[in-house]
């Protein structure tokens, strides 16, 4: 696997044999467990595990949960409250349930902004990427659908605003919104779909997650250098990695527990922080809320979505060359997908031969400054659309754009890059000057004859 | 059936007129409740004060219908006895509709709902309202003040400010904290509203606070439950990090040199 040079696993003589000819499972289980990883990983390289640990979480937790909800609109916002009050410990699974997702967005941001920075997306894991992506997005779809389950007033609204985005699809956007609502306006028939859809989409993601764990064991992980493992001979291959099992596998259960800690922090002492109040009002059409806000991992392309209105150059641009057929509303909608687009075509707009930005002098600006536009983005998308917050979101999706569009094809032109080593081990090395001592040390004895 | 739905339309814009961006005059001002912090438990008293207060004033109007009378004896809310139970419910008759007339509450029977339709439910409007949200609606003083319902509620009850204006028919009064500044509940709390059975001084602000604490217990009773959890799941998973640490730590050892 990954290509990188190893030890193939031997089953021994009897059952193990007479499985593995039959069916290969136990080999696929040591190679997936005993991949040779870069040694020299650092911490971002954990999110991975906190998002299979959180999907296995919100999928168990879920399944209890249906257990006691109801979804119809009469009864779903009583039966969340069921859940709360009367089932045994129904508080705690609902809380983990909802702050679950709020702990999986962090950690797919986390692991998104690594990828970003140490061009994890280029040539050869676009494929690892593009998946990823996939999952990002369905996991957006699962975090809204879920989030109107409990039918509280943000679920309602929010139901409204975001199957509104479809209805300003020009010509066939009515008919659209109509067929995911099931009606003319969110109703009973709207929860029930959602519920359904809720229950089977986070199956799709496991599916996914298990592809995007196959695509990057075919290429192997990539590293903070973003230099390949040698593959030259099983003996260089020993000096760049380790495998998984235990190196790593201790390494991310120690990481893995101390954001368990923070997230049962929250669930214990702060569970509806992250949460908006108007949620445990019950749905109701006739009174809209004041304001209308996603949950908070949605905030930054919301703001995205606003930010083009009618008055904005571009917005007018297109309305004028499509005869008006793209409009603000809809331009709005194109932009937000397109902001999660151009990040999927990363791969392709990334010039630059070398992989990590960490011998990227002036990518490195560009990205921090990525960074801190997805941070200012986010409080926008909170605020009310209005000025000053509408020009700063503007101005903050226009370089959100430009960062994909325009900065990653020309950086890869004219920067010129630090030098990289020439091996993990090297850097390795690097960072823990005694190993290096002690691998000479290791050499000398072995080249001296034992007295 | 259109026409119930404008006039139901209607009632609803005229009782939450201030559901627009308008702000607030005044500001929610933060104090303490027995149940804030890490370790924080209702108070078993100021519940029952704050039932009291419930009872005898916001119950003309407001509804608790997420609480059963069974609740109030359950552990770390108020605890009253089965017998205190019994005889708070002698007091109401529940519409029962398969015998389709009124019979005495049974103890898992709900509290009623909002006897005017207007006045919302308060089982969760501790939750449901948020006393802090700032700096720059970053929310980040909710993290060290807590949401603010509770406060909301007593900052709420206390900030009256006598004015009165009358909008389509109905009397609007003047409030500031509540959006908008009109709210159409006239001022329910005066001081002296209640007579506490504990002996404790019914002042305005202490039976705002009791009545808060009420709200709080009735939005949230598992609120003690949630805390004991949290804090044994937060010290195992300490522990559990302090020994992956230790077992990270020899196990890279070798690898870095370190040994």
């Amino acid at each position: 696997m990954a290509g990188i040079p190893h030890d193939k696993f031997k089953p021994k003589p009897g059952f193990q044999t007479w499985l593995n000819t039959r069916l290969p499972i136990l080999s696929l289980a040591y190679d997936t467990l005993m991949i040779p990883t870069p040694k020299n990983l650092n911490w971002m390289w954990i999110w991975g595990i906190v998002l299979v640990f959180c999907l296995v979480l919100q999928i168990i937790t879920g399944i209890i949960l249906v257990m006691h909800y109801t979804p119809n609109a009469d009864l779903a916002f009583d039966s969340v409250e069921h859940i709360m009050r009367d089932v045994n410990g129904g508080w705690a699974i609902r809380y983990a349930h909802q702050n679950g997702a709020s702990l999986m967005f962090i950690a797919v941001y986390a692991h998104i902004f690594r990828g970003l920075y140490y061009g994890s997306y280029k040539a050869p894991r676009e494929v690892t990427w593009i998946i990823g992506m996939l999952i990002y997005i369905a996991m957006m779809a699962v975090g809204f659908l879920g989030y109107v389950l409990p039918w509280g007033q943000m679920s309602f609204w929010g139901a409204t605003v975001i199957t509104g985005l479809f209805g300003a699809i020009p010509g066939i956007g009515e008919p659209i919104q109509t067929w995911l609502l099931g009606g003319p306006a969110v109703d009973n028939a709207t929860l029930t779909r959602f519920f359904s859809l809720h229950y089977l989409l986070p199956f799709i993601i496991l599916g996914l997650v298990l592809v995007h764990i196959w695509a990057f064991h075919t290429t192997g992980n990539n590293n903070p250098t973003g230099v390949e493992v040698r593959r030259t001979s099983k003996e260089d291959a020993e000096k760049d990695t380790l495998p998984f099992w235990p190196y790593f596998v201790i390494k991310d259960l120690y990481a893995l527990v101390l954001i368990m800690a923070v997230f049962v922090y929250v669930v214990g002492f702060m569970p509806n922080y992250l949460g908006h109040p108007d949620n445990y009002i019950e749905a109701n059409p006739l009174v809209t809320p004041a304001h209308i806000v996603p949950e908070w991992y949605y905030l930054p392309f919301y703001a995205i979505l606003r930010a083009f209105t009618a008055d904005v150059l571009v917005v007018q641009l297109a309305s004028f060359f499509t005869a008006g057929i793209i409009d603000a509303k809809f331009f709005g909608v194109l932009a937000m997908f397109g902001a999660i687009g151009v990040m999927g075509l990363a791969p392709w707009l990334d010039t630059s031969s070398v992989r990590s930005g960490r011998y990227r002098p002036m990518f490195k600006w560009w990205f921090t400054l990525l960074v801190v536009d997805f941070m200012v983005l986010m409080w926008c998308g909170a605020m009310p659309a209005e000025p000053p917050y509408s020009t700063i979101a503007l101005i903050g999706a226009g370089y959100w754009f430009a960062y994909f569009l325009i900065i990653l094809p020309l950086l890869g032109l004219i920067e010129t890059p630090d030098p990289q080593p020439l091996t993990i081990e090297d850097d390795f090395n690097d960072h823990y000057p005694k190993a290096k001592k002690k691998e000479k040390e290791e050499k000398t004895e072995a080249t001296t004859p034992a007295e | 059936m259109k026409k119930t739905l404008l006039v139901t339309f209607l009632s609803f814009a005229l009782a939450f007129p201030a559901l627009s961006a308008e702000k607030a005059k005044g500001v929610v001002e933060d104090m303490d409740f027995s149940f804030e912090g890490m370790f924080g438990t209702y108070d078993k008293d100021q519940l029952r004060r704050g039932l009291q207060v419930f009872t005898e004033v916001c119950a003309g109007c407001h509804g608790l219908n997420k609480v059963a009378y069974r609740n109030l004896g359950d552990k770390g809310g108020p605890e009253l006895s089965q017998n205190q139970i019994k005889e708070y419910m002698s007091n109401f008759e529940i519409f029962d509709i398969e015998l389709d007339d009124y019979r005495a509450a049974t103890p898992s029977d709900k509290f009623e709902s909002s006897a005017i339709e207007t006045a919302p439910d308060l089982s969760l409007m501790a939750k449901a309202r948020a006393g802090f949200h700032g700096p720059y609606g970053l929310g980040i003083n909710q993290l060290i003040k807590g949401m603010g319902g509770p406060e909301y509620i007593v900052n709420l009850l206390m900030k009256f400010n006598e004015e009165e204006k009358e909008q389509a028919g109905s009397i609007l009064y003047g409030n500031d904290i509540y959006p908008g500044g009109w709210i159409s509940m006239g001022q329910p709390l005066w001081g002296e509203d209640v007579e506490y059975e504990d002996g404790t001084e019914a002042t305005i602000e202490q039976e705002a606070k009791d009545v808060a604490a009420f709200l709080m217990w009735a939005a949230e009773p598992k609120l003690n439950n949630r805390k004991e959890a949290g804090f044994l799941a937060l010290s195992m998973m300490i522990v559990l990090a302090g020994l992956l640490f230790l077992t990270n730590r020899r196990l890279w050892a070798p690898i870095k040199g370190k040994q």
